[in-house]
């Protein structure tokens, strides 16, 4: 008799389900538009350039140790990371009112954020404090929120299948009807899983509903500067929330922008109103982490840290995510022109007015189907794909196959 | 309280009525009615000891290895496995949930022998985990998620800090059984035996595997032996923490006798692993967290089950410190290295022992030191009372924590004099 005999086996994580059985399968024709990792025009990872003559610089450097990084974490990767999200001059950080905690990848920053909340947001027990999360939104928040305690996870509107863009009027009504002091989890750009963004002004109506509301504002932000190419441009929204005076939280996650996936570098900014309740914020978070993972890896911290403090390094990091970004961009660009070119019913403007890393194509269940098993195009059952995974090779061939799903496939 | 705290408002803006000032401070600010969390007591003596400018101080408070001459001690083979790794110029690819399988093969069969019984019929499931801390919570999560026939988890007395908010958080419930004797700073077995064999049925014990934190007292085998026999009578699940393999004797097999003894008399352990110490990786977070099963079908429903607990709380486990981990353990040569590297850092420490008591007696002190050789590992629970660790701190800057734990790790063949001198002049 075992202890563990009742233990069901549960269902895989269907994102990673999805790369195994695109590894398992031998046709030489297989494209995987799965997983949000960064792939070259060959098909393969990057390392960015500079992640690797700064993890050179690291591995040379003999006066460096493994000892124990502060519960917290490496405070200069701390505070560089978090004016990268708010900028260089960020009245906030001079104000003293921005602090961080260093986290495991966004999904780490996600979970101390909203432990945190759970225990301290509006009274000490949060646990029927509505979390709303955009409807789609990244698999995992949920799962995140639930485990934190939080026992109403509700949907905002936020993606209009019918017109293939954002239902800002779904998306304010929503948060006209939330309760006051609900948490409402962000996407700061290239929302995942629909590469739909809010535009400036859409994002200053929301702003103006959630102050109103009393809202809080909890950003995820794992696709800084790799959206549209430009640091600054994707942090604009919540540059703009702390200008409007928010207190709020910021998950950043380095795993994309610096190609550092399996390093688990991540930040948790925190913007508060002043140093006094920062402190006491930090001092609850110390807590959390220490029964947590007690203190994060140093590796992954300490080459971002060099990278953002070093002018020459900055600019070289720039540059590679630039290059990120735009092969993106143009397989965005080349995808709907084939798709145009070969007649294919349907607008496919989208494909070009999406951002980031992913698009929300557009295709049912079945043709996702067709798709995988007829053509072994992997991509999730949502119709969502990884602009990544496209290379000037296999365009045509994932083109012409959407193309036959499209018209064959109802 | 909202009140109180509209009263600090009023004294420093002065005049305004109470319930206004309570409505500007609500509007404040999110957090004004978080409180200032406690400071950590171990890491509240490192920062004392930082500001104290007398040059002789000591940190006697931390655990992490020092070398003789007082510094971070990177492992030659940790060098050397990083060298090789980086000339591969392997990806960054996102691990899977349960991280490197390599890395949670090697740290299995490092706690179980590589001829374990387990390990062939496939019948537990490592996952690699952030250090002994994360391990620690994997596994608490998923015994207060599981085990459904009880929420009681029964600890030494004293153990680790840590441990008590760790499952707490998860949701047990923490009870004790009795393990130190301060009478005679060693072992209470008969202590435990008692308590043990009070703990109710399907309860989860956790046990230390050598080199109890914080008092360096760990059983002897035949102790160990006894222990397991009742701890089957009485039906509990173990749940070994084992931080120290290798450290505590320089002997990686004989540091995990207990955890293989336990499994051979038929126990399923849950067991957390730490690379920190051993291989010095303190700062990467490397550990390993195995649940020993009935049977390999069981041990693939637990592993998913692991994987759905992991992924919300950082999807998948950090690869620098798992890659040089598991580079030493399946590199013949390194793997040597990392033996001898091992045995050296439990030596010295094991010496440092040694050297105070003998400069102790030298001091002339006439106190019964034997505790300080007998115990094992990082820390030695002094015996010093709350008072004389202040004396030691004030008179001193001798630093350690007030339950008069010391980390011999920090003890050097240059203050060990002092050291020496200093405790006598507290307990003469």
């Amino acid at each position: 008799m075992s202890i563990f005999g009742e233990v069901p086996q549960a269902a895989p994580v269907a994102v990673f389900k999805l790369t195994a059985d695109f590894r398992e399968d031998q046709n030489p024709r297989k494209v995987n538009l799965g997983v949000g990792a960064y792939r070259t025009d060959e098909g393969q990872p990057w390392v960015l350039p500079v992640v690797r003559k700064v993890e050179k610089m690291i591995a040379d450097d003999h006066s460096l140790n493994h000892e124990y990084l502060p519960i917290l974490g490496l405070p200069e990767f701390r505070s560089s990371s978090s004016k990268i999200a708010l900028g260089e001059d960020s009245p906030a950080i001079k104000d003293n009112r921005v602090g961080a905690v260093q986290c495991l990848g966004g999904t780490g920053a996600l979970k101390i954020g909203a432990e945190f909340l759970r225990r301290w947001y509006n009274g000490t027990d949060n646990t029927k404090t509505p979390i709303y999360v955009s409807a789609p939104t990244w698999e995992n928040h949920n799962a995140v929120f639930s485990n934190a305690g939080f026992e109403d996870i509700r949907p905002y509107k936020y993606w209009d299948a019918g017109k293939r863009g954002l239902d800002l009027e779904g998306f304010l009504g929503d948060l006209e009807s939330a309760p006051d002091h609900s948490i409402f989890v962000l996407h700061a750009c290239a929302h995942n899983p629909t590469g739909t963004d809010p535009t400036q002004d859409q994002w200053k109506q929301i702003a103006d509903v959630m102050k109103r509301k009393s809202l809080f504002a909890f950003f995820d932000s794992a696709y800084q500067g790799f959206a549209s190419g430009n640091l600054d441009k994707d942090a604009w929204a919540v540059r703009y929330f702390v200008s409007q005076g928010f207190e709020l939280f910021c998950a950043q996650s380095f795993s994309k922008n610096f190609g550092l996936y399996n390093e688990r570098v991540g930040n948790l900014t925190v913007v508060a109103k002043d140093q006094d309740n920062l402190n006491r914020v930090l001092s609850q978070m110390e807590k959390i982490v220490r029964i947590t993972w007690s203190n994060p890896p140093s590796q992954g911290a300490r080459l971002v840290a060099i990278t953002l403090n070093t002018p020459e390094l900055f600019a070289e990091w720039k540059d590679n995510v630039k290059t990120m970004a735009d092969r993106v961009l143009l397989m965005r660009a080349q995808l709907k022109e084939k798709l145009k070119a070969l007649g294919t019913p349907g607008t496919w403007e989208h494909i070009t007015e999406q951002i980031g890393m992913f698009s929300f194509t557009g295709l049912n269940s079945k043709q996702v189907e067709y798709l995988v098993k007829e053509k072994h195009i992997y991509l999730m059952a949502s119709g969502r794909i990884n602009m990544c995974g496209l290379t000037t090779k296999n365009i045509d061939y994932v083109a012409e196959s959407i193309h036959e799903a499209v018209t064959t496939v109802q | 309280m909202a009140l109180l705290k509209s009263t600090k408002i009023l004294n420093g803006v002065g005049a305004q009525a109470p319930v206004l000032a309570v409505l500007q401070l609500r509007a404040s600010s999110w957090w004004t009615e978080v409180q200032m969390g406690p400071p950590d007591p171990i890491l509240g003596v490192t920062e004392a000891f930082k500001r104290d400018t007398n040059p002789k101080k000591m940190n006697l408070g931390v655990g992490a290895y020092r070398d003789d001459q007082g510094k971070p001690f990177v492992l030659s083979c940790v060098r050397k496995a990083e060298a090789q790794i980086a000339a591969k110029k392997l990806d960054k690819e996102y691990l899977p949930i349960g991280g490197m399988a390599e890395f949670s093969k090697a740290c299995a069969q490092l706690a179980l022998g590589p001829d374990n019984e387990v390990l062939k019929s496939g019948r537990s499931i490592t996952v690699q985990t952030i250090s002994g801390t994360g391990s620690l919570r994997v596994g608490a999560n998923f015994v207060s998620r599981f085990h459904n026939v009880s929420r009681d988890v029964y600890l030494p007395k004293p153990s680790w800090g840590n441990h008590t908010p760790i499952f707490r958080d998860a949701g047990m419930q923490l009870m004790a059984y009795s393990y130190y004797d301060p009478k005679t700073c060693g072992f209470d077995f008969k202590g435990a035996l008692d308590d043990i064999s009070k703990i109710p049925e399907k309860s989860v014990i956790v046990l230390h595997a050598c080199a109890h934190n914080p008092t360096g007292v760990d059983p002897k085998p035949e102790q160990w032996k006894e222990m397991a026999a009742l701890i089957k009578k009485r039906n509990l699940l173990v749940f070994f923490d084992m931080a120290y393999q290798g450290f505590a004797s320089g002997d990686i097999d004989r540091d995990a006798w207990a955890v293989r003894y336990f499994i051979e008399q038929g126990h399923n352990v849950l067991l957390s692993q730490s690379f920190a110490k051993n291989m010095g990786l303190y700062g990467e977070r490397v550990g390993g967290f195995t649940v020993v099963c009935k049977d390999a079908e069981e041990a693939k429903r637990v592993e998913s089950q692991l994987k759905i607990l992991i992924r919300p709380i950082y999807s998948n486990p950090p690869m620098n410190g798992a890659r040089i981990a598991s580079t030493i353990l399946s590199t013949p040569e390194l793997y040597k290295e990392w033996l001898v590297e091992v045995k050296g850092m439990a030596d010295r420490i094991i010496k440092m022992r040694e050297m105070l008591v003998s400069n102790l007696k030298k001091e002339g002190s006439t106190q019964n030191w034997q505790h300080v050789t007998d115990q094992i590992g990082m820390f030695c629970f002094t015996g010093l009372k709350p008072e004389q660790v202040e004396r030691l701190i004030k008179e001193f800057s001798i630093y350690m924590t007030k339950d008069g734990r010391i980390s011999v790790a920090g003890v050097t063949s240059a203050n060990v004099g002092y050291l020496a001198h200093a405790i006598h002049a507290v307990t003469k």
